[in-house]
């Protein structure tokens, strides 16, 4: 299996896996407060660990070497362990992804429904060499995702944060043109 | 009810009344029809009796396992000085399910509700609603469910005037499948990695944090306040006569090839045969249902005969060669490739394998180039056989039973599919071999 065939993304050749420039810390002000209020509902500062990368990602799209960094250092956790975390779970990005990160579901009960005929479409539409690879204009990521929970309304797929149902092959273009 | 479907006679809406419902999403409107008023006997009665109830009642655990809820609730001893906890399995993430989602969706209170009980049951001051990251609206429900609740004194430290301390949190996941198997949740939840954890020691002796834990299914805790206000009996009432042991209704999600997919609640032991094609609308016009998963893609695949005389029970889907799991019903019929369908199952597992274990790590990987190897028509007859020898170092040898899971739908398939493995390994591709140079 290739990477992009297990869902992966790749990173575009000439990016690092460190944001460009001097690195600004996410948890100021409100974000702060915010990992603070989350600091009372666990017994341990670890427990705050996906939580607190959530808000990276929230903030600046992706996690930096240098976000793993910050959130190690509030949570007393080594570099080290947050990137073996952050490795662990697919839906941290660590590196930019296109402003339209699209996760289409593929597994068998959307397969059976005609999933791979969305993604072919998608990539069509898109401009996206391949899936994992982000269009030459930045706009869009098309990846494979595994199961996302939604087995009846095929075929579900997420851009970014939202959840949209029942796509086909027919609607692809006038999706594509309602995200801008 | 299975939405955006109108509810069909012959279910039993219980759990799913307010699906579609957008005035029942929010906290006045959930009052309206009856919500919070279980809490509220819960917490003037002691934990032992309503763990009573509950085991009484026959509830038994919605998320795959089907472990009585009373008795897995009684595992927690009171007064042994440590904090215990809850943990809501909200991962749904077993390809063919999508009830949970539904749950928290139409019914976050609800939700809130058998969390707040189900914590207070098992002596915990907290509850942590564990849901998985790709469920956004889900999240989004739950968080204004729990911030309403706390707003209104139901949860805190002072829940609902009783001065007995209720907490119920929102964990947002990461993407990982194997993070609703129950160790890798607290795993997941600690900040860990989550891989499983050899067992034992068992959660409720040293669960998360180290701390007696339980965990239990979002299904399984919205039922409990239906059985609070009306008793054991009246649950007990919901099954076939002839199998006291599996008792009350449950979701089933249904999807693939049929006419009308979506989530339908029916009592345990309703005919699958008439839920197929009467509830959900039978095959697509032209088609026949060709093999049938009843239970989520980690359990036995069934044959359309063996499907059409199964009891949707606990015992009844057993004693035909499956299991009921999680309630997640996926439909392949006659238009498909169902080897490709297999190989695509196993590609699942073979992503989300945590790899701790080698039987897991590589045979999940090995399976699924070896059926890709056969649907791409390079197999031969010995795969079937390594396949099924594969399969059998992945059964009963790993920390958890992803492993398990991927051989299931691969070994059933070979045992009562055989032909449509056959059938393309014959048809095999005729690669040309240079000629030799002299």
């Amino acid at each position: 299996m290739t990477h992009s065939e297990m869902g992966g993304v790749r990173a575009p050749g000439d990016v690092a896996h460190a944001e460009h420039g001097s690195y600004t810390p996410v948890f100021t002000g409100e974000r702060r407060k915010e990992l603070d209020e989350l600091f009372t509902r666990y017994p341990t500062k670890m427990a705050t660990l996906l939580p607190a990368l959530w808000i990276v990602q929230e903030e600046r799209g992706w996690v930096s070497s240098e976000g793993m960094a910050e959130v190690a250092e509030l949570l007393e956790l080594t570099p080290a362990y947050v990137k073996g975390v952050v490795t662990f779970y697919t839906m941290y990005h660590q590196h930019p992804v296109g402003r339209h990160f699209i996760q289409v579901c593929t597994t068998s009960p959307c397969n059976v429904c005609g999933a791979e005929d969305v993604v072919n479409a998608l990539l069509r539409h898109t401009g996206c060499e391949e899936l994992g690879v982000t269009s030459p204009d930045g706009k869009y990521t098309v990846i494979e995702v595994e199961c996302l929970g939604a087995c009846g309304f095929n075929t579900p797929l997420m851009v970014n944060e939202k959840f949209i149902e029942s796509v086909t092959p027919a609607t692809v273009p006038a999706l594509l043109a309602s995200l801008g | 009810m299975g939405f955006p479907h109108t509810p069909h006679e012959r279910e039993t809406l219980v759990l799913s009344k307010y699906f579609g419902d957008t005035d029942a999403i929010g906290l006045d409107g959930w009052r309206k029809r009856g919500g919070y008023v279980a809490l509220e006997q819960a917490l003037k009665m002691t934990p032992a009796e309503i763990v009573g109830i509950v085991k009484e009642s026959g509830l038994r655990g919605r998320g795959g396992a089907g472990f009585p809820t009373g008795v897995k609730w009684s595992f927690m001893k009171p007064g042994d000085g440590k904090p215990h906890y809850l943990c809501c399995n909200a991962d749904e993430s077993e390809p063919g399910t999508f009830k949970d989602r539904e749950i928290m969706r139409w019914t976050p209170h609800a939700l809130v509700e058998g969390c707040a009980i189900g914590a207070y049951a098992i002596g915990a001051e907290v509850a942590y609603v564990y849901i998985r990251g790709e469920y956004t609206e889900a999240l989004d429900k739950m968080n204004a469910a729990c911030k309403e609740a706390y707003a209104a004194g139901i949860l805190g430290t002072n829940a609902m005037g009783t001065g007995k301390t209720v907490h119920v949190y929102v964990h947002k996941g990461a993407g990982a499948y194997i993070c609703g198997e129950e160790t890798a949740l607290m795993n997941s939840l600690e900040g860990r990695r989550g891989n499983p954890r050899i067992k034992p020691p068992f959660p409720a002796v040293a669960g998360l944090f180290g701390q007696p834990t339980t965990i239990n299914n979002v299904e399984t805790l919205v039922a409990v306040p239906h059985i609070l206000t009306n008793g054991a009996e009246w649950y007990k009432k919901f099954g076939r006569p002839d199998n006291p042991k599996s008792t009350g209704t449950k979701l089933f999600s249904v999807c693939g090839n049929i006419q009308k997919p979506g989530n339908y609640e029916v009592t345990l032991g309703f005919p699958f045969k008439d839920f197929l094609y009467d509830l959900c609308g039978g095959p697509l016009p032209g088609r026949q249902f060709k093999a049938i998963i009843p239970g989520g893609i980690s359990v036995p695949i069934q044959t359309r005969e063996e499907a059409e005389n199964t009891p949707m029970d606990y015992e009844g889907f057993v004693a035909n060669g499956t299991m009921l799991g999680s309630g997640g019903v996926i439909i392949i019929d006659d238009a498909q490739n169902l080897v490709k369908q297999i190989a695509r199952a196993a590609r699942f597992f073979a992503h989300e394998s945590c790899a701790q274990c080698t039987q897991c790590r590589e045979g999940t990987a090995w399976t699924t180039k070896i059926l890709e190897r056969i649907v791409a028509g390079d197999g031969t007859h010995e795969d079937l056989d390594t396949l099924l020898e594969i399969g059998e170092n992945m059964t009963g040898k790993t920390i958890c039973v992803l492993s398990d899971s991927c051989a299931t739908p691969v070994t059933s398939g070979i045992q009562k599919f055989r032909g449509d493995f056959e059938a393309l390994i014959k048809r095999k591709k005729v690669h040309m071999v240079p000629a030799q140079v002299a």
